[in-house]
C-alpha cells in the first residue's frame, strides 16, 4: 500500500542556528520582531509499504541512515 | 609506502593532495575515482577538500555513504591511516570515523583565509613533527565548519588527548575572538579513538611549499610517512 510520509528535520534543543538568527535579523530589520524562530527541513516521501507502522519505521531508517545527525538532529515522521 | 587520494564528484583539492604528497614530500600516490574502490593495499587514504555533492543534504553526509566508505572503514579498522581535509572531514565524520560533526560557521558565510592553529598533540601519526604547543598557519576555506559535539565527547576528547589543532591567535591563545567559525572550545582536529584517523577542517597542502607562504603544514604528511616507515608498511584494506 502506498503511504505520503512526512519528515521534518531540526536541530536539537540548544544547538546554535545560524541560519535562523540571520533570518530572525532580517525580520526584525522589516519591522516584524520575533520572540523565537526555527527552522527545519521537510522531507515528503511517498513509498510502498505493508501498513502504516512498516512505513513509519523504514521512515524512521532513512533519518538514522541519511536524512538526520544524530549529533545535532532530531526528527519527527507523520505518516499519512 | 603507498597514499591514495580519493576523488568524489565535487571533490576540488584532490590534485593539490596529490601534489604535495607526490611531488613535495615524494610518495607514491594514487588519485583514486570513489568507483574504482581501494583495489591496492594502502598505507594511507587522503579523504581530500571540496564539495562532494555539492553539499546537498550536508556537507559531506552523501559521500560518506558512497560504497568505498566501507572500504576505508575497513581500512582504518585494520590500522591503516585516515586524513580528512576539509570536505574530507565532513566526510569522515559523516561516516562516524571520528566524533562530533562539522556544521553551518556561527556567522553563517564561507571564510577563505589564513589561521593559526596550536598543535595540541605531538604523539599521533599526523602530528609527531611537531613541537608541543607550536603555533602553525594554515589556511581554512569553509562554511561548514563549526565542530560540534556533545559535552560528554568534548571531555573525552580532551582527556585521551584526541584534539590535535585548536584555533588561537598568533602567540596560541584559544579564545573567542581566534575562533573564526564558532568551534566547540576552538577545535578543529579531531583524532579517532585509536588515533589513525585525523580529521581536520584547515588545508595543511595549501601551506606545504615556501611559494605559498607557508610549509607549516607538510610536517602532517611528513609525520605520517614517518609513522608508516616506523610501523610497517602495506596495510591489507580488505
Amino acid at each position: 500500500m502506498k503511504y505520503d510520509v512526512t519528515i521534518t528535520i531540526g536541530l536539537k534543543e540548544g544547538m546554535l542556528n545560524p541560519e535562523a538568527r540571520a533570518i530572525q535579523h532580517a525580520l526584525a530589520n522589516l519591522g516584524f520582531p520575533t520572540e523565537d524562530l526555527s527552522t527545519a527541513r521537510l522531507y515528503r516521501i511517498t513509498l510502498d509499504a505493508a501498513d502504516a507502522a512498516a512505513a513509519e519505521k523504514e521512515a524512521g531508517q532513512m533519518c538514522e541512515r541519511l536524512l538526520a545527525n544524530p549529533v545535532i538532529h532530531h526528527y519527527t515522521i507523520e505518516v499519512e | 609506502m603507498r597514499f591514495a587520494v580519493v576523488r568524489f564528484g565535487g571533490s576540488n583539492c584532490d590534485r593539490d593532495t596529490y601534489h604535495v604528497l607526490a611531488d613535495v614530500c615524494g610518495v607514491d600516490t594514487d588519485l583514486v575515482w570513489y568507483k574504482d574502490g581501494l583495489v591496492k593495499p594502502y598505507d594511507a587514504v587522503v579523504l581530500p577538500g571540496g564539495f562532494s555533492y555539492g553539499d546537498y543534504l550536508r556537507a559531506g553526509a552523501i559521500a560518506a555513504r558512497t560504497p568505498i566508505m566501507a572500504e576505508l572503514i575497513r581500512h582504518a579498522k585494520s590500522g591503516g591511516l585516515v586524513l580528512g581535509i576539509c570536505n574530507g572531514a565532513q566526510i569522515g565524520s559523516e561516516a562516524g570515523l571520528v566524533p562530533g560533526t562539522f556544521t553551518l560557521n556561527a556567522y553563517p558565510k564561507f571564510i577563505s583565509r589564513h589561521v593559526h592553529l596550536r598543535v595540541e598533540n605531538t604523539t599521533s601519526p599526523f602530528t609527531s613533527l611537531y613541537r608541543e604547543g607550536e603555533v602553525i598557519r594554515v589556511p581554512i576555506a569553509h562554511k561548514e565548519g563549526r565542530y560540534v559535539a556533545p559535552d560528554e565527547v568534548l571531555a573525552r576528547l580532551n582527556r585521551e588527548g584526541r584534539v590535535a589543532f585548536r584555533f588561537c591567535d598568533e602567540h596560541g591563545n584559544t579564545n573567542p575572538d581566534s575562533n573564526p567559525n564558532g568551534s566547540a572550545e576552538n577545535i578543529t582536529g579531531v583524532l579517532s579513538e585509536a588515533g589513525n584517523v585525523l580529521a581536520m577542517m584547515p588545508h595543511p597542502e595549501r601551506a606545504s611549499e615556501s611559494v605559498l607562504g607557508s610549509e607549516d603544514g607538510v610536517k602532517i604528511f611528513n609525520s605520517m610517512i614517518a609513522y608508516i616507515e616506523e610501523h610497517g608498511r602495506r596495510r591489507p584494506t580488505q
